[in-house]
């Protein structure tokens, strides 16, 4: 028995049992079927698009089995567990790295290389970056996400300004010039103290890496964060954000169009929510712009989701056809119409209806931009300590001069079983 | 002899059942709790170390721990007795023979009970709204400045308590109802031919005629407030600063959204010991009083 089959047989007799009980036992389709993950409404319109590949591909049949965003990491992890992994899923690119860990996917650098419809070229480099884990290829985007600014062009203007900021100067004079215009019961700026995008978006603008020496330890005292921490407190101290969390705010939309805030980060979801929620009168006085940079436009987050192919999986061939089929630009248009969703290939953006949307157009800027997360399988977890000692300074309960010392701290902590086994592979 | 194996032919399904699905189940979460089972391990068993009691020493130095140990007690000493004491005192306005529409108040009152907590949730998360919530209103009507009950670390644990309350008094009523109902009435025509007050007659016939009841009662209330969980999840997810993360919740972060399977599963074991500390602590507190 070598040492693979061993660690599968064991984590069988530990986990499958429980697992066999719920997914594995009702999921084996017929040869011909290719079992396809996808979340939320991806998971809804995928069947829409299906249709074409079934016809171009005889014989192959494809089944979509929706998971909720809430619920997905949970099942995916469930079903690795229990030997129950599908041949194709969407996949949060955050998480490749984890599953990267836990040996789930399947490299997939040889197929992109024969591949004729997926160059690497044609995508955002950021965004194709976050697919890349030890040197190796595991995903293909299927879509982008990122984050920047939505701001109220009109208030922005009664305060005097007729564009939107470009580098943290600006950014911090026009807040400024909104809070006195508002008055002290309302913010120029809305970064809700329970989410950590905003600060981690603003932080990888900065040259130093989150995490230093491969992902070993944290690095949340290195100068460039620093610089990101002081100029994020900044806007809490000076009262241009109010200190809540979103929980708090009720209905982000409402508040937005009654002035509460005139800056909100946050993501491309938000083009259509602001079109549907926001008074007709209010949609001219919005609008986005890329995320301001210390020095002039800023880098952003590298998010969305990819498309990966599972080890396990015994139908790799004609899966990796639908993953070529999903990455074609024509399909991904189609797509991008019925979801909103934005392409991460750069000839997609060049269509018409694409290139013709003001508010989208912001983030096509800022895709060019946009910087992948530590590829460490902690990552989320390091994300959401660095959100609670925010809010802790913010509450007063930590110095903040002493805040980023406790993090770094903690952060290592949660990298020491990293530490080992990246130091037991070095040694053995 | 022989009737002896027949009863444990009896008892055992039920016995075998209690193995499968509790003793096993323990032993093997006291077994991980001693291992630093995690994703990595999920990977390659070959990645678990065992650990021993290192969970438990690293439980004790996490501040987090501590802080939420903090939180259950708060939510324990202050939602057991005013849980127990609503529920008494609607259990005794229902008993009343003053009262009337006696079925529709004990239906009202038990319908927070069996509502789905999450629409609650949605319902009091307005209700104690900073700037538009009808509890702000109200107290602004009597001078008090607003309250942020869902924002403010020092107020977000008491918004909690007031929603456990309010939601669960009713499950607890309609024990004491039963209680209360249970009493023969000839003890209260005798108290009252003594000339014994509404006060004397609750206090030396009806909550000592009761008390088996209440002690029942309060351990099961206590059991379920140590297990808070729910509440915080959908009102506040263990915010403002982490003053409303219970140990529950904490166990649930590290386990399921971390799946540091090994210091959960200590976490477990830890609350475990103060359960039943605290229930032994209980009993010897009535046995006490039933010997005076």
């Amino acid at each position: 028995m070598t040492h693979a089959d061993r660690a599968t047989w064991t984590r069988r007799a530990w986990l499958g049992a429980a697992a066999a009980l719920g997914t594995a036992a009702c999921t084996r389709g017929d040869n011909r079927t290719i079992r396809f993950w996808a979340m939320g409404r991806e998971g809804e319109v995928a069947t829409e698009l299906l249709a074409d590949f079934e016809r171009e591909h005889p014989g192959v049949r494809v089944r979509i089995e929706q998971l909720p965003w809430t619920a997905a990491h949970e099942k995916l992890l469930t079903a690795f567990a229990g030997d129950a992994t599908p041949d194709i899923a969407q996949m949060g690119n955050t998480w490749l790295p984890e599953f990267v860990a836990l040996g789930a996917l399947e490299p997939l650098d040889q197929r992109v290389q024969a591949s004729p419809d997926i160059d690497a070229r044609d995508y955002f480099p950021g965004i194709w970056d976050t697919n890349r884990v030890q040197g190796r290829l595991f995903g293909v985007p299927w879509y982008v996400d990122t984050r920047l600014l939505f701001y109220r062009r009109d208030l922005l203007a009664q305060a005097g300004f007729a564009a939107p900021p470009r580098t943290w100067d600006e950014w911090m004079q026009m807040l400024a010039a909104v809070k006195r215009l508002v008055g002290p019961e309302r913010y120029a700026i809305l970064l809700p103290l329970n989410e950590y995008d905003p600060l981690v978006a603003l932080a990888l603008q900065q040259n130093e890496p989150l995490l230093r020496e491969d992902g070993r330890f944290g690095n949340f005292r290195s100068e460039g964060f620093r610089r990101t921490w002081r100029f994020y407190l900044s806007m809490y101290e000076q009262r241009l954000a109010p200190p809540a969390s979103s929980n708090e705010i009720a209905n982000v939309w409402n508040e937005f169009a009654r002035g509460y805030f005139s800056f909100y980060i946050s993501g491309p979801w938000q083009i259509g929510e602001f079109r549907r929620r926001l008074p007709a009168a209010l949609q001219s006085a919005w609008a986005t712009a890329p995320l301001p940079g210390p020095h002039g436009p800023g880098a952003s987050i590298a998010g969305g989701s990819s498309l990966v192919l599972f080890r396990r999986s015994r139908r790799k061939d004609a899966a990796w056809q639908l993953v070529q089929y999903l990455s074609r630009p024509a399909v991904q248009q189609r797509f991008h119409a019925i979801t909103g969703n934005l392409p991460p290939r750069r000839s997609v953006w060049d269509h018409a209806v694409l290139a013709q949307d003001v508010p989208t157009l912001a983030f096509r800027d800022q895709l060019e931009r946009v910087v992948p997360l530590p590829k460490v399988p902690e990552w989320e977890r390091i994300a959401t300590e660095l959100r609670v000692i925010v809010e802790r300074v913010v509450h007063g309960d930590v110095p903040a001069d002493l805040a980023l010392a406790e993090l770094d701290a903690r952060v290592d902590t949660m990298l020491e079983k990293r530490r080992w086994l990246l130091d037991r592979r070095a040694g053995g | 002899m022989k009737a002896s194996r027949a009863g444990w032919l009896f008892v055992a399904p039920a016995m075998v059942a209690i193995a499968v699905f509790f003793v096993v189940p323990v032993a093997a979460a006291l077994a991980m709790s001693f291992t630093d089972f995690d994703i990595y391990a999920l990977a390659d068993i070959g990645n678990l170390r065992i650990v021993g009691l290192d969970n438990y020493a690293w439980l004790l130095k996490t501040p987090l721990f501590w802080q939420a140990l903090a939180n259950t007690f708060f939510f324990v000493l202050v939602g057991v007795p005013l849980s127990i004491a609503a529920s008494l005192a609607a259990a005794l306005l229902l008993n009343s023979p003053l009262a009337r529409f006696k079925a529709f108040y004990r239906t009202a009152l038990f319908a927070p009970v069996v509502t789905t907590l999450v629409a609650v949730a949605v319902v009091w998360r307005y209700l104690l709204h900073t700037r538009y919530g009808l509890l702000n209103h109200a107290l602004a009507s009597i001078g008090i400045d607003p309250i942020d009950w869902l924002g403010h670390p020092q107020w977000a644990m008491p918004a909690i308590v007031l929603l456990s309350v309010w939601k669960n008094f009713g499950y607890n009523m309609i024990i004491l109802l039963a209680g209360l109902q249970a009493i023969p009435k000839d003890l209260y025509e005798a108290a009252s031919l003594e000339g014994a007050s509404w006060w004397q007659q609750l206090r030396h016939v009806t909550l000592p005629t009761l008390a088996p009841m209440l002690l029942m009662v309060s351990i099961l209330t206590m059991a379920a407030h140590f297990q808070l969980f729910a509440e915080p999840y959908v009102m506040t997810q263990g915010g403002p600063a982490q003053r409303t993360v219970t140990v529950l919740y904490f166990m649930y972060e590290e386990g399921f959204k971390w799946w540091s399977l090994g210091s959960a599963s200590a976490v477990a074991f830890v609350l475990f010991l103060f359960m039943f500390g605290f229930t032994l602590l209980q009993l010897r507190v009535a046995r006490y009083k039933e010997a005076m």
